[in-house]
């Protein structure tokens, strides 16, 4: 089979495997796991093979024209180069990953599955937008994984969480597609084409008209998709899914998807200096402030979701600068290891029947129930630290080594401004990343008093995967040499400047951190706080489910605990207050638009029946009088009746003798 | 007017030059008559639908018929007449006295024999006689009935009656038997009680109805005969 | 004889009698009425029977065989009338046209009064 037929197969299979899953699903219960595994499993396997096939240096380039369409053609279009197969590899990793660790954690769910046909009908719509060379393919993939995370978000539909979660999900990532839409046709107008073949070939030629405009309209969908600020508040309040949903969606792939959107379209966005800046801007503010709030959260998973807005802020801050080799290299790693973070989180909310880390840090051997979770996870922590020797120092030096590169005036055609911007922005986040490593780590596993409650261990399946994911996490640095070659040939090894700045500030940080944890972990024995599931011995999903329902009734608040031993509370001292609460971002939004909108709702509601109701009765009104007046004609009385017909009778025949007469 | 003048044409051309000798100036014996008859009637009716004693309205309505069938004597339909008096003045206007004790009508006044309907119908029936005089006297003002030629006849003695109903009018008559029959049986099945009523009825009101129903079915009865 | 006389006559009882059908209460007077109104039809078909069997030759008698007719139907009628009249006054306790309502539209929808069951048994006896 040649290379295009085997890329071809690789977003099908699974698209074949969730229409599969939803017939069988209720016929055939015992088919929907090979339904839900093989066509992943197959497709990571295809994804390896064309990615070997492919080997970094000849770009795959087919398509094909079904039907005219118009002015600008929409083909049906595969445009794979180094940056498609590895992304490519990723998703099928991640998604294989999932699945099989949803067969455990999801073992005893009803809904289980549609839930596993839509996590395939996932990741075959990412993998088409990973491989796609057509931007309307690329653009029917991304709402795809739209409402599949409008779907897979509100799985806990019967929690009220989970249902407002799963709203404001789809309306805030809309509110960046409609503008994403716009600049999409904007700039195939101005291309003549939607093939990314084309339009960048156009762009080499300065043919764009408007490249800031297009720009900025695109960046808007991007920053929906890829949660950065200001449309990131919905990936925290998405924790209300299941666990495995958060890993393969809202950690490894779709929030990605924005990011390798710019990586593919970089030569776009790099036309226009203005767009740069304000991505490199965007990149800053989600990272730093992401990183505030990370440390904040009480909920384990809303840590890893500020954590991923943060290190997304990473790879954008990469384009920024103009390097989408170190973007994708970082989006490469931290997919892997942010998985692990969540599934192990997923372990470690099932074994301790809460996802609350005020609760965790009062809770004595929990590592011990969860040995595997305990130890993937201090991988994993490492690899977000940036601690070397682990993947994510590699891929988080090559970001700020490209940032160095540009602030000291080495690129051209890049501002050194955002440079600067992202150099000192990322070096502060390395500082706050492994702060917040650092006080999950130590919430989670050091906790002191009750014993953690036993609930057997954990399956298998759930385990091994964490080991598998933990392999690139630990290793993928080893890949900074040859990856050159898959990508743009920039170098991506790390220079000693920002690596000894960058590990030296994670240290400190990390450092910090455990100095005001012995200082404030006495408080925990004085203050008793703990929510935990009702049924511990469900599967997993049902306690996360549990946990997650009693998270607000317990300490008044899905984000936070009011916790005095929490480290964070500490460190950040006044300003934990905000952070907490992802800095009143939520607010504004209520401000700016769900009141208006409620407001202007209000307003239509008034006109509605206030006004246009009045002029409904008023047409009704004259009508109902000659009605009431027809009505008293009619008083039953026969000889009333009898009265005006015999009257009229009268009348027609003088008339009819006047009018005969007169003619004669 | 035309309507009158081709009513006239349809008639006769020799009509108008005999009316034209006979002006209402001059009246002959029989039209005094009439007009005396006619008055009385016409005021006895007024009485019928004025009266305010219900079981007078019936009696008024007895001189009312009794003075129709003199008017039909007076021209020349004496079989006419003789039914008249017969039927209406002998059974119908019992049959209407019986209505009037079984549905319990007042013996005496009752103020309110008159609905609130009164000046409506009285502004339609003025109308309506307006109308219909006006109408009638400039159609016929000049037309003349020649009452003394019996050539043929009186024209409504017993025997001419009898030989054009038996004759020209037979199929009619036996259908008219026939709706006799219907009214009597639909008059018979109007008039019975239902079973759950009869059984709920008291004891002094069985023999009551009883009556009601046979003299119902003997006024029936009377009216067939009277009509062969 | 003129025939205006008769034909005027005819008119004025009709008159009569349609007044009495509109403006009696009692459903017997106004059976009487219509009595009026048969009585007046009858009159004007002798009348003009005669004069046409004079002036036209009609050897048919029609008018007078009309008549004839006429009054047999007006005895049927007067029997269907009565029983019917005396089937309402059974069932309502009333002859009274102006209680017989049933059919009148009511401003708030409600079924117009019907009388009690006892006031019915009354009625029957």
């Amino acid at each position: 089979m040649t290379t295009t037929t085997l890329a071809v197969l690789v977003p099908l299979l699974p698209f074949l495997g969730a229409v599969a899953g939803l017939l069988l699903g209720r016929t055939a219960p015992g088919f929907v796991r090979p339904l839900a595994v093989l066509p992943s499993l197959a497709a990571l396997g295809l994804a390896a093979v064309v990615a070997v096939r492919q080997g970094g240096d000849q770009v795959v380039n087919a398509a094909t024209e079904l039907t005219p369409t118009g002015s600008v053609p929409i083909e049906l279009a595969l445009h794979i180069d180094g940056f498609a197969a590895l992304v490519a590899v990723l998703v099928g990793l991640v998604a294989t990953c999932v699945q099989i660790y949803s067969t455990g954690y999801l073992r005893d769910d009803p809904r289980y599955p549609s839930y596993a046909a839509l996590v395939s009908l996932f990741t075959s719509a990412m993998l088409l937008v990973v491989y796609s060379g057509d931007l309307m393919m690329l653009l029917v993939g991304w709402e795809i994984m739209g409402i599949c995370s409008y779907f897979l978000v509100g799985h806990y539909w019967e929690t009220p969480e989970a249902r407002a979660a799963s709203i404001k999900a789809f309306l805030v990532t809309k509110l960046g597609d409609v503008p994403f839409l716009i600049g999409l046709f904007a700039l195939a107008a101005d291309a003549g084409s939607f093939r990314i073949t084309k339009i960048l070939g156009n762009v080499a030629s300065g043919g764009l008209d408007h490249p800031t405009l297009i720009a900025l309209l695109l960046l808007a969908g991007v920053a929906g998709k890829s949660a950065q600020f200001p449309l990131h508040t919905w990936l925290p309040d998405a924790m209300a899914g299941p666990t495995p949903v958060s890993a393969l969606i809202h950690a490894a792939t779709m929030v990605a998807a924005g990011v390798y959107f710019i990586a593919r379209l970089l030569p776009v966005f790099a036309a226009s200096s203005a767009a740069l800046i304000v991505l490199a801007v965007m990149a800053a503010v989600t990272m730093a402030g992401s990183a505030l709030a990370a440390l904040a959260q009480d909920d384990i998973k809303r840590v890893l979701a500020y954590s991923t807005i943060g290190q997304l802020g990473y790879m954008t801050g990469a384009l920024a600068v103009g390097d989408r080799g170190a973007a994708v290299f970082h989006l490469l790693s931290h997919g892997a290891f942010k998985a692990l973070l969540f599934l192990a989180a997923g372990v470690i909310i099932h074994a301790a029947g809460t996802n609350s880390l005020a609760a965790m840090s009062r809770m004595k051997d929990l590592r011990a129930r969860v040995p595997d979770a305990y130890w993937t996870m201090t991988v994993a922590l490492l690899a977000l630290a940036a601690i070397p020797p682990f993947s994510g120092f590699f891929t988080k030096e090559a970001v700020l080594g490209a940032a160095e590169h540009v602030a000291t005036g080495h690129a051209e055609g890049i501002p050194g401004t955002a440079g600067w911007i992202i150099l000192v922005a990322g070096l502060v986040t390395a500082l706050l990343t492994a702060a917040y490593a650092m006080r999950l780590w130590l919430l989670a596993f050091r906790g002191h008093g009750a014993e953690a409650p036993d609930h057997g261990k954990q399956p298998v399946s759930m385990n091994a995967v964490l080991w598998l994911l933990a392999l690139p996490s630990l290793a993928f640095g080893l890949a900074t040499g040859p990856l050159p070659d898959w990508f743009d040939g920039r170098d991506l090894t790390p220079t000693l400047t920002t690596a000894v700045l960058g590990t030296g500030v994670a240290l400190v940080g990390g450092i910090v951190t455990y100095g005001a944890w012995r200082h404030t972990t006495a408080m925990a024995a004085r203050v008793p706080l703990g929510a935990v599931a009702a049924h511990p011995e469900g599967d997993a999903g049902l306690v996360e489910a549990e946990a997650i329902a009693t998270h607000a009734p317990a300490y008044g608040d899905v984000a936070s605990a009011p916790d005095p031993a929490d480290p964070g509370r500490l460190l950040l001292g006044p300003l934990h207050r905000h952070a907490a609460v992802g800095f009143h971002l939520d607010t504004v939004y209520a401000a700016l638009f769900v009141r208006p909108v409620q407001a202007g709702a209000t307003l239509v509601r008034f006109l509605d029946r206030e006004v246009v109701d009045t002029y409904v009765r008023g047409a009704g009104a004259l009508p109902r009088w000659l009605g009431a007046a027809a009505r008293r004609a009619q008083t039953g009385n026969v000889q009333t009746y009898v009265s005006a017909l015999l009257a009229g009778t009268v009348v027609l025949v003088v008339a009819a003798l006047l009018v005969a007469t007169a003619g004669a | 007017m035309t309507l009158a003048a081709a009513t006239v044409t349809a008639a006769h051309a020799t009509t108008t030059t005999a009316a034209e000798t006979h002006g209402f100036l001059s009246p002959t014996g029989v039209e005094i008559a009439f007009l005396l008859v006619g008055l009385v009637t016409f005021g006895a009716a007024i009485v019928t639908v004025t009266t305010k004693q219900l079981v007078h309205a019936a009696l008024w309505l007895v001189v009312t018929l009794g003075g129709l069938a003199v008017e039909y004597l007076l021209l020349t339909a004496e079989f006419i007449a003789w039914v008249q008096v017969l039927i209406y003045v002998g059974s119908v206007v019992v049959l209407l006295l019986f209505g009037l004790m079984l549905t319990r009508a007042p013996i005496g006044r009752s103020p309110d024999a008159d609905s609130g309907n009164r000046w409506a119908a009285l502004t339609v029936a003025v109308a309506a006689a307006a109308a219909l005089v006006w109408v009638v006297v400039d159609a016929f003002r000049t037309t003349w009935i020649d009452l003394g030629d019996t050539a043929g006849g009186a024209a409504g003695s017993t025997a001419v009656t009898g030989a054009s109903l038996f004759q020209s009018w037979v199929l009619p008559f036996e259908a008219l038997s026939v709706l006799l029959l219907a009214a009597l049986v639909g008059a018979i099945v109007l008039s019975r009680k239902t079973k759950t009523t009869a059984a709920a009825a008291t004891t002094p009101s069985v023999p009551g109805t009883r009556s009601d129903k046979a003299d119902q079915a003997d006024a029936d009865q009377a009216d067939k005969e009277g009509a062969r | 004889m003129h025939l205006a006389y008769p034909a005027v006559l005819s008119a004025l009882l009709f008159s009569t009698g349609l007044y009495g059908v509109l403006a009696r209460r009692n459903a017997i007077l106004v059976l009487m009425s219509v009595e009026l109104m048969l009585n007046a039809v009858n009159l004007n078909l002798v009348a003009f029977d005669v004069w046409l069997s004079k002036t036209a030759q009609d050897t048919l008698h029609s008018g007078q065989a009309l008549t004839l007719f006429t009054i047999a139907i007006a005895a049927a009628e007067i029997g269907i009338g009565l029983a019917i009249v005396l089937a309402v006054y059974r069932n309502r306790g009333t002859s009274d046209i102006d209680k017989l309502r049933d059919t009148a539209e009511t401003d708030d929808d409600s079924e117009p009064a019907q009388p009690e069951p006892a006031e019915k048994a009354e009625a029957t006896a």
